[in-house]
């Protein structure tokens, strides 16, 4: 078998065209012998589809939906990959999300999906073996909750079990550049703005389903391999700690280190974080625990909130509400709420609306401080006077930061880095690139590794990580050093997330044993060339970002994150500076 | 020794689909094409999940509406399918109340649940198991 048959199905990309309701399938086998589909094959379709200086909410910005060469076929390659120019950074976009859509966009019988071009109206798509059908999706426009619209597209779509439904709230209808687009209604491509890209398009959902069937050369040893893997997941402390807990596991751990930003951070550790640690939900809150589809682990953690009708006696509804760390942080830490019923309906506001959660807490928390030191006055808020641990007032600035009715809000909706530059207080807008933080103020590793990663997640190079190797075993910080481990640990995961793997599954799916998957598949690659192509993915995406403007050299450092000290002791810019360097030397090889 | 497939409580099920994918490798095949056990949500994931799989009925509607014979009943409850007398006429899996009989489309036939419990061994939560019946 040649490396081009065993891509199979994988190889048809279908590309549709909104502007024309046309659609079109390619076959495109190298995006997935090459880069193993995912990540290798977003970008090169970015790059094909995306050209140079493209305004993100321009129908000439792609969304493109890749899954790669393990999705269907092992166990915890339950993850799609989105590629797109993103509204917030206006450089690189790339989301990743699991639920049922990698399997659904498999079982439908294609590797990736392209959508070009802008629909004159609303409209949703429908995806299977067939093909696409460009549906009105004008009754499904301005709804308030995206709960309601996935309520309906169930009932109107065929496929309950083996599809996907991908939809936007009211926050990527109005182009908010950290509007996510979620999927069966608790996963999320949260970070960077696909939902505006969406919502740009007139496009409020994409539903695919599919029920294939994929033969192998040696139908043995793939059920071997199979078992082999199930076993050793099942086994895996992993599958315990994530399975029991979910992510809210890390809110103690990383309080007690002083490593959970807080108030802005403005502390490393927050008081009432018991409240909200992943125990006290689980034991209080926790209504349900699910899986995306064909992962074992199931770390999707609902609380269920039971709440009285204010005027109703005996009278109440029950809300399903996702939790997870980075919400936690973000929405919970970095606002002090205390309560987790108000961190939860705070969560439920910014879910329905269709917001990224880590975002939205982190403008929410600047906002916060902007107007503690009397930047923001109450009344540039609209009469609003935002103060830590005030979930109600929380609410409501959620709710005006979507309906975008003045100019404050207009501002915050354009994400920190915007709000700050036109109201001031840099020193303490805490972005990356031009995206949020995340939730870990763990040492120099972490903050560097937002600065670097294409993505300028926490996910990219595992900043976080590296610097809780290096205080175990108490290695100092030098900036080669931090480069190296980042860029090795990001071009690694270019590998996972190309086949697509979920990050959670990393300590099973080592070089050795994606090797082997691999062989079983028709494909030989040894440890070190899978290696060269997880680096040759990353300088691709390094190459998009500096063709559309991006600088490590101009990288702007916050100082808040040189004021507050981590684990590692106090950041200085310095480090940071001297590690971007040592980067840019790496990434540019 | 006849056996069937027993769903031991739904509420324990996370909706990861693992017995879904299990039932295809019997045919040491990848995906979804060839499962007789399907996991779908009950409107939702947030209200859990459904497990549809054939329950071996003492008396199938199944084999009742098939015109050639071709499904016929297994002593101790359920069904046995004959593929050669199969004509893929469909009255099998409209003829189940539980919707519990598939359509493998690359074969054009019904796939049903032959019993031998293989996707059990891959519910990590205990929803589903293997039983004697007679």
């Amino acid at each position: 078998m040649t490396d081009m048959e065993y891509a199979g199905d994988l190889s048809r990309v279908i590309y549709i065209d909104l502007g024309r309701r046309v659609y079109w399938v390619e076959e495109k086998p190298e995006l997935f012998t090459e880069g193993f589909g995912g990540a290798g094959a977003g970008i090169r379709l970015l790059v094909e589809e995306c050209p140079q200086g493209t305004d993100p909410l321009s129908p000439k910005n792609p969304v493109i939906l890749a899954v790669g060469l393990m999705n269907g076929i092992f166990p915890l390659a339950s993850k799609t990959v989105a590629m797109f120019k993103s509204p917030l950074t206006g450089n690189l976009g790339e989301s990743h999300a699991g639920g049922r859509s990698s399997i659904a966009i498999r079982m439908a019988g294609y590797g990736a999906i392209v959508v070009r071009g802008r629909s004159e109206t609303p409209v949703y798509l429908t995806i299977d073996e067939n093909g696409a059908k460009f549906k009105d999706a004008s009754a499904l426009w301005g709804m308030n909750s995206a709960s309601t619209v996935g309520r309906i597209l169930r009932e109107v779509e065929p496929g309950a079990g083996i599809r996907t439904i991908m939809r936007i709230g009211k926050a990527g209808e109005k182009l908010i550049p950290y509007a996510y687009v979620t999927t069966e209604t608790y996963r999320h491509f949260g970070r960077l703005g696909l939902g505006a890209v969406f919502g740009s398009k007139n496009l409020k959902a994409i539903v695919v389903s599919g029920k294939k069937s994929f033969k192998f050369r040696s139908p043995k040893s793939y059920r071997t391999l199979y078992e082999e893997l199930f076993k050793t997941f099942c086994k895996s402390p992993l599958m315990r700690k994530y399975h029991e807990l979910g992510t809210p596991m890390n809110v103690l751990p990383l309080n007690m280190t002083g490593s959970l930003p807080s108030r802005n951070l403005q502390s490393n550790s927050f008081a009432g974080v018991q409240e909200l640690s992943g125990e006290n939900m689980a034991e209080k809150y926790l209504g349900r625990r699910t899986a995306c589809a064909h992962c074992p682990v199931s770390c999707i953690h609902i609380a269920a909130l039971r709440e009285p009708y204010e005027n109703e006696p005996y009278f109440y509804k029950t809300k399903m509400i996702s939790y997870d760390y980075e919400p936690i942080y973000a929405l919970g830490a970095m606002l002090e709420l205390k309560s987790p019923e108000g961190y939860l309906r705070l969560m439920d506001t910014v879910e329905e609306l269709g917001l990224d959660a880590m975002s939205t807490g982190v403008v929410l928390a600047w906002a916060t401080e902007a107007m503690e030191k009397g930047i923001i006055k109450e009344s540039d808020a609209g009469g609003i006077s935002l103060k830590w641990g005030d979930h109600e007032t929380y609410i409501k600035a959620v709710k005006r930061i979507v309906a975008m009715d003045n100019e404050f809000f207009q501002a915050l909706a354009k994400g920190v880095r915007h709000a700050s530059s036109k109201y001031g207080g840099e020193d303490f807008a805490l972005e990356f690139g031009g995206n949020e933080m995340p939730g870990y103020h763990t040492g120099p590793v972490a903050h560097l590794g937002y600065m670097t990663g294409a993505r300028h997640s926490h996910l990219d190079g595992a900043g976080y990580s590296i610097d809780q190797k290096m205080y175990k075993e108490g290695i100092k910080y030098s900036p080669d050093y931090a480069a190296r481990e980042l860029f090795e640990e990001e071009a690694w995961r270019q590998i996972l997330s190309s086949l697509v793997v979920c990050y959670f599954a990393r300590g099973v799916y080592t070089p050795e044993t994606v090797s082997r998957c691999l062989k079983t598949l028709g494909l030989e690659r040894d440890q070190e060339e899978l290696k060269e192509v997880g680096r040759a993915v990353l300088r691709k995406k390094y190459a998009f970002k500096f063709r559309e403007g991006f600088s490590l050299m101009e990288m702007r450092i916050p100082k808040r994150i040189c004021e507050t000290p981590t684990p590692m002791g106090t950041i200085t810019e310095e480090m940071i500076r001297a590690g971007l360097e040592e980067f840019e030397k790496l990434v540019k090889q | 020794m006849v056996k069937r497939l027993s769903v031991v409580d739904v509420d324990l099920c996370v909706g990861c689909q693992s017995c879904m994918f299990a039932c295809n490798r019997r045919f040491g095949e990848a995906g979804l094409g060839r499962a007789a056990i399907h996991i779908q949500s009950a409107g939702g994931i947030e209200r859990g999940f459904v497990v549809r799989v054939c329950r071996a009925c003492p008396d199938p509607p199944c084999s009742r509406v098939c015109p050639t014979g071709a499904l016929t009943r297994r002593g101790g409850g359920g069904v046995l399918l004959n593929y050669a007398k199969c004509i893929a006429c469909g009255n099998c899996m409209r003829g189940c109340t539980l919707g519990a009989i598939f359509w493998d489309a690359e074969l054009d036939k019904p796939t049903v649940c032959v019993y031998c419990g293989y996707c059990a061994g891959f519910c990590p939560y205990g929803v589903i198991r293997i039983e004697e019946v007679a």
